[in-house]
């Protein structure tokens, strides 16, 4: 919402200086983001005159032109088609900072002709987008004065940010309301009392029944002989304030009285209107030509106005071109109607039509004031177009608007933490235009003005008299609590997730927040399938898809990296996958990539691509910080398919799929254009169990005093055998004696034969009670060797 | 004997005169051995008689003595000499750079919600959660925001397709919806923070379509906004770690609250350099209120016994102002030279009692 510091001052009586004005508005919950005061950019800007025009001698689009501003004159080198001798218009002298630039004006040569100064347009003082041409002043626009004064640009203006609730405060005359409750002045009145008519109208209006609900009352009047011409300037220059252009008398008050007092209205001329106006609701197949000079295609059920030869106006939100006005017109229909708030947001969103009016009945414009509206407009056309005004018709009816909601004055103490006086909260009251009248038991029924639909209980009053009275006035409590030493504010799960970042970010990888949606072909590469998952308006055909793995997303930013020229990647992120659009078919996942160099090259070593024991390493860590036991994880090979079939494994706590790693498959990494080796890992913490750890005391530890014996062997086995079918062999052969089993080499060549690999493993027994003798030791090398072989090893001779 | 001076003085100047070890093993032999010098004139002492004996035995002992001082002395210098020689032949240069190691760090965004969660649970709030996908009734119905209420407006949604029950679903606009799961399952007196990820339809240099917020909720039976302005400040001088941070709360409006707020804090923005603190501009960090009676009956909470209020704030833009970050769309471009000027080293945990304003 915007408007001047004088447009305010037409409805408020006051001294309060603009800064105070605009303090205490956005106290007072009118938050006034900006306050745009042009002149003092503009203040260079002197009106001037042509003097002569004649052709550049050099080019042939360029004019050359004498120009005076009464205290010199200049030649300047013009391109504008519509320079000529004789017009006023906005001179810049060399030196002057051209706003729209942000630079100053220099001395030029243009083709071989100095140039000493400058005719804007209104785009280079930014005053329009128009570029077309120079600004054309009126002749008797006077030469050598301030262009800023003379147009009325010093007059600031400020612009709220208006919430939707205050539907009241899209017109100035309710941010005055607001001010006087806020002591800063009293509300002048308006000129609104009832212009008689001197005959009935011609037009005659109805309001069909199906449509009773999106309009409930339609009033309307004849004004007769009217000449409609340019608005005065007073009126042009508010709207130019405004952002607004002015078109004609007849439409500028129109759109002068939405800003005013947040009431949209509309004039159909007469002369292209055929019959009867009636409100009904579009049918299938109509169109309008709307005053944007779109044409919409309507649809059924949209609030209308129509006449005999079909729909003229789109109720509430934009008239029509084909009944428009013009300085042709001479007989006008002055509409002032009553439009549902969300009929008018249906029909405005289905069509996508955004205008002042729409947003006026959308956030509900005041009822119980068409009337006046109806007379003010009257009297504003009666006096800028002339004219005679028939009786106002009415369709429909006007609804009984009283309402009221009773109130507890205690209630701004106890929910908004402030006592304040009654006669105090009264006066604030009575200068919102509320009625708080007094009950007997003390408490008050307050009569809510139909300007404020948004007040429905004791609550909506409570803020009322505090956001007036000043929100600053209210103390600050700081919060007690039950015990003096802070409790975890964290669950388990909770935990697990901050674990595994920590975790994480000191294995060396970077935590990265990505998108939680991504492109569908990248979901479709890792499993996405629930049409479910597939966001029905994107924001770019890039975000589409919520994401089924964490890996994707982290992919495509290892490649922006790689691409960037830093290869070596170490990403994770732990977040929401989603296999389903219920509440259960969300997982939080950590997931990570590594690309490029595990081990960077250094004088000390080579380096190591990254391979899928780093990815194996990065899971089992996750799962540890989780709480769980490696021996209670398993290893399969069966790791989803975006996994390379050979290096991937799937982690597994019993029967349940917790996590998986590997090396992504080439395929999945050709088709996302990604090059190089990438391994990734993913483990769904919300799968993991919660620890069933009873109380904080760890296990017992027993501390063996006997020497630990290690032992090497080395196997032979197909090439195929896994390794960890072997060390699972061994460390069955006792359980309690074999407190390690490390393989420290594989061997495949000559020697072990065609298909086979050697196996060099070492075991460290740890006795708990004596020290092993040589025999044992020796009987516990038969009894590994014989499982071992019969799990397909065999002992390397 | 008579030349025993003779003697010593030759074995002296032999160890003096020694190059190595094994050389002065060979003179200790040759004076101490078995067969050694020294050792065969003590043999003598046995053909000798009293007085004679006497004298020659103490003089023997005597160059014994120095001898075998000598050889110690002898024995040190060497070893010493075999030490210094072995560390010069050792050196290193050690202006070479260290073997490559990896450092992680942890995202600003993790860092930021760490924090608020550690404050907000001194001051006795717990940790809750929803889903990032929502249906209509969480998102909107329940927080007093009904279809075509201008309300809506102010929140681009994205839309999911309608669940197997036929009815709307989103991506949820705020945290908000957590509030009304909670209050769905837990009744009063609840205190609960919700920070997580939000969805809205907008993007440019200052909006995300993903970002993070946080929610908190306070219902109980007296609950006032004096709690509210006292809970807020004190959070936000707490996670600014300024003390006196000017905050001013301006009446708003949200479907949620009533009465609402919107909250600032104290800035400046002197040559264009934006700086938290006193200093006569404000900037806006949340939003506030005293939750609407309406969301508490659609939460199952009878608004004549408990009220209550809440606040939510944007977790993207507190990190931007505490760290210095000026773009919010690099939060989420994974740059790892971002990530390692904005990231925390991971065992930096927000911790109120080690000072969380590092």
């Amino acid at each position: 919402m915007k408007f001047t510091l004088s447009w305010l001052k037409d409805h408020i009586e006051t001294d309060a200086a603009l800064e105070d004005i605009a303090h205490t508005l956005t106290m007072a919950g009118l938050e006034v983001e900006d306050i745009e005061d042009k002149s003092k950019a503009l203040a260079p800007f002197v009106i001037a005159e042509v003097l002569e025009c004649g052709r550049h001698p050099n080019a042939d689009k360029l004019s050359l032109c004498k120009v005076s501003t009464g205290v010199g004159v200049f030649q300047v080198v013009c391109g504008a088609p519509n320079v000529r001798a004789g017009i006023r218009v906005v001179f810049a002298h060399i030196g002057t900072v051209i706003p729209d630039s942000g630079q100053p004006l220099k001395t030029c040569e243009i083709r071989g002709v100095e140039s000493q100064g400058m005719m804007c347009s209104e785009r280079e003082l930014q005053l329009s987008d128009s570029h077309e041409g120079i600004i054309e002043l009126p002749a008797d626009a006077p030469v050598g004065v301030s262009f800023a004064e003379y147009a009325g640009l010093s007059d600031p203006v400020l612009h709220v940010n208006l919430t939707p609730n205050r539907g009241d405060c899209a017109g100035v005359r309710g941010i005055a309301r607001d001010l006087v409750a806020s002591g800063k002045g009293h509300l002048k009145p308006l000129k609104d009392d009832p212009v008689p008519g001197t005959f009935s109208s011609p037009v005659s209006i109805s309001i069909a029944p199906e449509a009773m609900e999106g309009c409930p009352c339609f009033m309307g009047r004849t004004i007769r002989g009217v000449k409609n011409g340019p608005s005065p300037r007073w009126l042009q220059d508010r709207l130019h304030a405004i952002g607004l252009r002015p078109i004609s008398a007849l439409v500028d008050i129109t759109n002068y009285l939405c800003f005013d007092l947040a009431r949209p209205m509309h004039v159909f001329d007469i002369g292209k209107l055929s019959g009867h106006l009636e409100v009904r609701l579009s049918r299938e197949g109509e169109s309008l030509l709307a005053l944007d000079e779109k044409t919409y295609e309507l649809g059924a059920g949209a609030v209308v106005i129509a006449d005999d030869a079909g729909v003229q106006s789109l109720g509430g939100i934009m008239g029509g071109v084909p009944t428009g006005c013009s300085e042709a017109t001479t007989d006008v229909f002055l509409e002032c109607a009553m439009f549902d708030p969300i009929a008018i947001a249906a029909a405005g969103r289905r069509l996508g039509i955004e205008s002042d009016a729409r947003y006026r009945f959308e956030r509900v414009v005041d009822m119980a004031f068409m009337g006046r509206a109806m007379e003010i407009a009257t009297r504003m056309v009666l006096e800028m177009c002339g004219g005679a005004p028939s009786d106002v018709v009415m369709a429909g009816e006007m609804p009984d608007l009283f309402r009221s909601v009773s109130y507890r004055p205690s209630r701004v103490e106890t929910l908004g933490g402030l006592a304040v006086p009654l006669a105090e909260q009264k006066r604030i009251l009575e200068g919102l235009g509320f009625g708080p009248a007094e009950n007997p038991d003390g408490s008050l029924q307050i009569a809510v003005p139909a300007w404020r639909p948004d007040i429905a209980g004791e609550a909506d009053i409570v803020e009322e008299v505090l956001r007036i009275h000043g929100y600053d006035k209210i103390p600050s409590v700081s919060l007690l609590r039950e015990e003096s030493v802070t409790r975890p504010a964290a669950s388990q799960a909770q935990k697990v997730v901050m674990a595994a970042k920590r975790l994480l970010a000191a294995r060396g990888m970077m935590e990265s927040v990505t998108w939680s949606f991504q492109p569908h072909k990248v979901a479709g590469l890792f499993g996405h399938t629930d049409a479910g998952l597939e966001i029905l308006n994107p924001i770019s055909s890039d975000l589409t898809t919520m994401r089924p793995s964490g890996i994707g997303n982290l992919l495509m930013a290892a490649g922006r990296n790689a691409d960037r020229g830093w290869p070596d990647v170490a990403l994770f992120e732990v977040g929401p996958i989603f296999h389903s659009a219920e509440p259960e078919g969300q997982e939080t996942v950590a997931a990570g990539v590594r690309a490029g160099l595990a081990v960077s090259r250094s004088w000390d070593s080579r380096a190591r691509p990254v391979d899928v024991f780093d990815a194996k390493a990065d899971a089992l860590a996750v799962l540890e910080a989780a709480g769980m036991s490696e021996q209670s994880v398993q290893v399969t090979t069966d790791a989803p398919a975006w996994f390379h079939p050979g290096r991937s494994g799937c982690l597994r706590q019993g029967a349940k799929v917790v996590g998986w790693f590997g090396e992504l498959h080439p395929g999945v990494l050709e088709t996302l254009g990604i090059k190089g080796r990438i391994v990734a890992f993913e483990v769904v913490l919300s799968r993991l169990p919660q620890p069933r750890r009873k109380g904080t005391a760890r296990p017992m530890l027993h501390l063996s005093s006997f020497q630990p014996v290690r032992r090497d062997f080395a196997f032979v086995m197909d090439a195929g055998m896994e390794a960890g079918k072997l060390i699972r062999a061994i460390r069955g052969v006792d359980k309690t004696l074999v407190s390690d089993v490390s393989v420290f080499d594989i061997y495949v060549g000559p020697g072990v034969g065609e298909g086979r690999k050697s196996l060099a493993v070492s075991v460290v027994l740890q006795p708990l009670d004596h020290t092993l003798s040589d025999a044992e030791i020796e009987g516990f090398s038969v009894k590994v060797v014989a499982a071992a072989q019969a799990a397909g090893a065999t002992l390397r001779g | 004997m008579d030349n025993l001076e003779q003697l010593v003085e030759d074995i002296l100047k032999g160890i003096a005169g020694a190059a190595d070890m094994a050389a002065l093993e060979e003179i200790r032999v040759a004076a101490l051995g078995k067969k050694g010098s020294l050792t065969g004139l003590m043999k003598t002492l046995g053909g000798m008689d009293g007085e004679a004996r006497k004298v020659a035995g103490q003089a023997l002992n005597v160059a014994k003595d120095r001898v075998s001082e000598a050889l110690d002395m002898r024995t040190d210098d060497l070893r010493q000499a075999a030490m210094a020689a072995r560390l010069a032949g050792e050196k290193m240069d050690i202006s070479l750079p260290v073997r490559p190691e990896t450092a992680g760090r942890i995202h600003p965004l993790t860092q930021a919600t760490e924090e608020v969660m550690a404050i907000f649970a001194e001051m006795g709030f717990s940790v809750a959660e929803g889903p990032d996908i929502e249906d209509d009734f969480h998102n909107f119905e329940a927080l007093n925001i009904p279809a075509d209420h201008p309300a809506r407006q102010m929140q681009a949604t994205f839309f999911m397709p309608p669940g197997a029950d036929g009815k709307p679903k989103v991506l949820r606009t705020h945290t908000s919806p957590v509030q009304v799961r909670t209050m769905e399952q837990s009744q009063p007196p609840l205190r609960v923070i919700c920070p997580g990820r939000t969805y809205r339809y907008d993007s440019d240099a200052t909006h995300a379509p993903m970002f993070s917020q946080c929610e908190a909720l306070w219902i109980d039976e007296s609950v006032t906004m004096a709690q509210l302005k006292g809970c807020i400040m004190d959070f936000l001088r707490a996670f600014f770690g300024i003390s006196d941070l000017p905050v001013r709360f301006r009446p708003s409006f949200f479907p949620f609250t009533e009465p609402s707020a919107e909250v600032d804090i104290g800035c400046s923005r002197k040559n264009g350099e934006l700086k938290l603190g006193a200093g006569g501009d404000w900037l806006e960090v949340m939003g506030c209120g005293m939750v609407n009676a309406k969301v508490l009956q659609y939460g199952g909470i009878d608004p004549n016994r408990y009220q209550g209020f809440a606040l939510g704030m944007g977790l993207e833009r507190l990190a931007m102002l505490k760290y210095g970050i000026p773009d919010l769309r690099t939060f989420f471009e994974c740059d790892l030279r971002w990530l390692k000027h904005y990231g925390f080293v991971p065992l930096d945990i927000p911790n109120v009692a080690l000072g969380i304003s590092g």
